[in-house]
């Protein structure tokens, strides 16, 4: 009895490290033709549901098959489990052909060796690199080496203001500098009216809010040498800043801490709040019932006078295309990336999810001349720059996100933010970066 | 497992039996249920054992994206990752310590309360009485709901400026002076043990209900003859006869309740507030988000370490009384 139950217990304890440690080894065949007819393609979800993406994907892909032959077995997989659905696929190398990318994941996913690098000779057979815009080059790879995958959709983050709260409020124009949201914002502020919506539950909108506070700080979150810097008096100064919106300046709900759903477009769209800084929201503010003609979007406030990368406003936001290195069909994988990245499609799927197509003869196609869509071309073009483009790119989102969650949920507590109390989270941070 | 072949032998058919008289020559009659157990075996190794190790030896390797496409090729790493997790000052010590003892009251609250509340329904729901079936139907509706389903309604009502909770706090009953946050600071885990308690004391209503029916009604005769009162009936009589069934709930909820992944996850997602951070949840994120397999494969082998104990303790404790009280 007592031996069943012991080896009843062991089989569970084995259970739990089975699940906390799942993982396994895998041949790292290289990629070769042997089965040129099929494809398996795995999407990122784009729009409003699952199923929305496959309905405007499968007529897309009925075209490239009408054209190629090929069949692409199409599966869109939600953001929640697609960068451990892409771990597990290199872990077993059972993975599929060609696959979606947050492009910040980019710079990681490129250290594990598992996808096809854009090579001149790749490049070359999807039509060249020159026919992307550079920045989103940029966001697709490590420095100094052939990037791991081509953009495929394009973002930037605007802010967006309310022109009627603006109005009654007697502000004449939006805020181009900081200085300014934030007095605006006080004038914007009253009863449960707030002047600003930030979603500080989210790791990841959090990350990239306080980067391009970074950039302008002078600090990008790594040192020279590629190095960890996260506790930087710039990286404070940054972090700082963008906590202060709830915890000192106060322009930011105190209930916007919790916020991981994207509560702060229904803010937003429901009047709530009169700013909000957020990539390509029109779509979603739309279905939320706001009317096209009551908001406008410049781009994000930067430093007055500020020049060269201390007037970066946005990170390039975007999804990538790479194709996994052990394909059995390398050829038809490259030949759908084409097919993706061509003028036409780029228009057809940027036009549908209202994104910005990185493709710059398709970007300057007439679908893409919305005021808001202009603005954030312009910010793409001219003031945007790529999250740290490291292999240890997916902790320091994670981690640092994660440290500004923590100091927006104790200043909505009512605890003091200090410059002590940042640099302390900021170290745990680092502290906590694994050793490469 | 062993009695499964005698049974079958009386339907097998005649031409089976010279070949399993075959086999006994072959093997001695000794062998035969070692052999039929084998598949078991078989399946026990492939599915526990060899996870199980394989998780054993990435903790003593250097696993990070660099190898996962061949973990095998990751650099040995000795004790490193043990000494990591296990160095109490610096931050990754810290924060698992941390995250420890917060799993240690996380289950010892939840565990305990979803006893009490379990053995109080199933006493009360022992007497037959109009509506009891549809009662204990209620009863067990948390443990019939899908848990994602359950623990994001949960979520919702959570939620400071729109959630129910803080609208019947504070809204309606005025308890409170300002809405308090619940799925961000330090009351984070007051509603993951509000979710954890509603979620598991179904499992011991129905395992105790089940236990009560097996003391015989007698016992309560005789005893409110020789005037025992309710609470003495209860203390006397219900609780030992249960003893049984209560060492295995409470083992079960304890290992269940301590790994418990998906209420955490579902309410706060990847990275839980301090005061809520389960261990398992503090393995996922070692592992997956930052992509550290060997720092969580340690820690884990550490949380294995842990659990045999406590599971070896415990056996080892209540089966002595047992002992003793024989």
């Amino acid at each position: 009895m007592r031996t069943h139950r012991i080896s009843a217990a062991l089989a569970l304890t084995a259970a739990i490290v089975l699940t906390a440690s799942a993982c396994g080894g895998g041949d790292s065949g290289g990629g070769g033709n042997s089965s040129p007819k099929t494809l398996t393609y795995w999407a990122s979800n784009q729009g409003s549901s699952l199923e929305n993406d496959k309905q405007v994907l499968e007529p897309e892909l009925k075209k490239f098959e009408a054209q190629t032959g090929i069949k692409v077995k199409l599966e869109v997989i939600p953001w929640s489990d697609l960068l451990n659905r892409i771990l597990a696929a290199t872990a077993s190398g059972q993975g599929p052909d060609v696959l979606n990318i947050g492009n910040t994941w980019s710079a990681s996913l490129q250290a594990t060796g598992a996808l096809l690098p854009f090579d001149q000779a790749a490049f070359d057979k999807i039509g060249g690199k020159d026919r992307f815009l550079e920045s989103t080059i940029a966001s697709a790879g490590a420095k100094g080496k052939d990037p791991a995958a081509v953009p495929l959709y394009s973002m930037a983050y605007g802010l967006y203001y309310n022109k009627k709260l603006f109005q009654q409020a007697g502000i004449a124009n939006p805020p181009a500098t900081w200085e300014e949201l934030v007095a605006d914002g006080k004038k914007l502020t009253s009863g449960d009216k707030y002047g600003l919506a930030i979603e500080g539950g989210n790791v990841s909108e959090n990350v990239h809010n306080v980067f391009a506070l970074g950039m302008q700080h002078g600090t990008g979150f790594y040192d020279a040498s590629g190095k960890p810097a996260f506790d930087s008096p710039e990286a404070v100064a940054a972090v700082k800043q963008y906590v202060d919106f709830l915890a000192n300046d106060k322009i930011a709900a105190p209930g916007n801490a919790e916020y991981a759903a994207n509560q702060s477009v229904t803010d937003f769209a429901t009047g709530k709040a009169a700013m909000l800084m957020w990539q390509s929201a029109g779509a979603n503010l739309k279905s939320h019932g706001m009317n096209p003609d009551d908001y406008a979007v410049v781009p994000v406030p930067a430093p007055a006078g500020a020049t060269g990368a201390k007037a970066t406003t946005s990170m390039v936001a975007g999804i990538n295309m790479a194709v996994f290195k052990n394909t059995k069909n390398l050829d038809g994988a490259l030949n759908f990336v084409k097919f993706m990245t061509s003028d036409e499609e780029q228009k057809t799927l940027n036009g549908t999810y209202g994104s910005l197509p990185p493709v710059k003869a398709a970007q300057s196609d007439a679908a893409f001349s919305t005021p808001e869509l202009q603005t954030l071309a312009g910010v793409l073009a001219k003031s945007a720059a790529p999250l740290p483009q490291v292999a240890s790119e997916s902790q320091f989102e994670t981690l640092i996100g994660t440290a500004v969650k923590n100091l927006l949920a104790s200043a909505a507590a009512g605890k003091p933010v200090t410059e002590a109390t940042v640099k302390d989270e900021l170290s745990k941070a680092q502290q906590q970066m694994p050793a490469s | 497992m062993i009695d499964r072949p005698t049974a079958g032998q009386e339907a097998a058919p005649q031409g089976a039996a010279p070949a399993r008289r075959r086999l006994r020559e072959k093997f001695g009659r000794g062998a035969l249920p070692y052999l039929l157990l084998l598949p078991a075996l078989l399946a026990e190794l492939l599915i526990h054992l060899v996870p199980m190790v394989t998780g054993i030896v990435m903790a003593f390797k250097q696993l990070t994206q660099f190898f996962i496409r061949d973990w095998s090729a990751a650099p040995w790493s000795g004790f490193d990752n043990f000494e990591v997790a296990l160095e109490f000052n610096a931050p990754v010590g810290k924060a698992l310590l941390h995250s420890f003892w917060v799993t240690c009251a996380f289950t010892v609250l939840s565990v305990g309360l979803s006893w009490l509340i379990g053995v109080t329904a199933s006493i009360f729901t022992q007497d037959a009485f109009r509506g009891r079936g549809l009662l204990r139907a209620a009863f067990m509706l948390p443990y019939a709901l899908p848990v994602f389903a359950a623990v994001i309604t949960w979520s919702f009502m959570f939620q400071r400026d729109t959630g129910l909770i803080n609208h019947v706090l504070h809204d309606q009953l005025h308890l409170t002076s300002d809405k308090p946050f619940w799925l961000i600071g330090d009351n984070s885990f007051w509603a993951l043990l509000t979710v954890s308690v509603w979620k598991s004391w179904p499992f011991a209503f129905l395992t105790l209900t089940a236990g009560l029916q097996n003391i015989p009604r007698e016992l309560y005769e005789a005893a409110a003859l020789d005037g025992a009162g309710v609470w003495q009936q209860i203390r006397r009589i219900t609780l030992p006869s249960l003893r049984p069934v209560n060492l295995v709930l409470v083992l079960v909820l304890f290992l269940w309740t301590f790994n418990d992944f998906n209420t955490p996850f579902v309410l706060f997602g990847k990275s839980a507030p301090q005061a809520a951070d389960l261990i398992s949840i503090h393995i996922y994120q070692s592992s997956f988000i930052t992509w550290n397999f060997g720092q969580g494969s340690a820690m884990s082998v550490l949380l294995l370490l842990f659990l045999l104990l406590v599971t070896a303790v415990y056996l080892f404790a209540t089966n002595r009384r047992r002992g003793e009280a024989e």
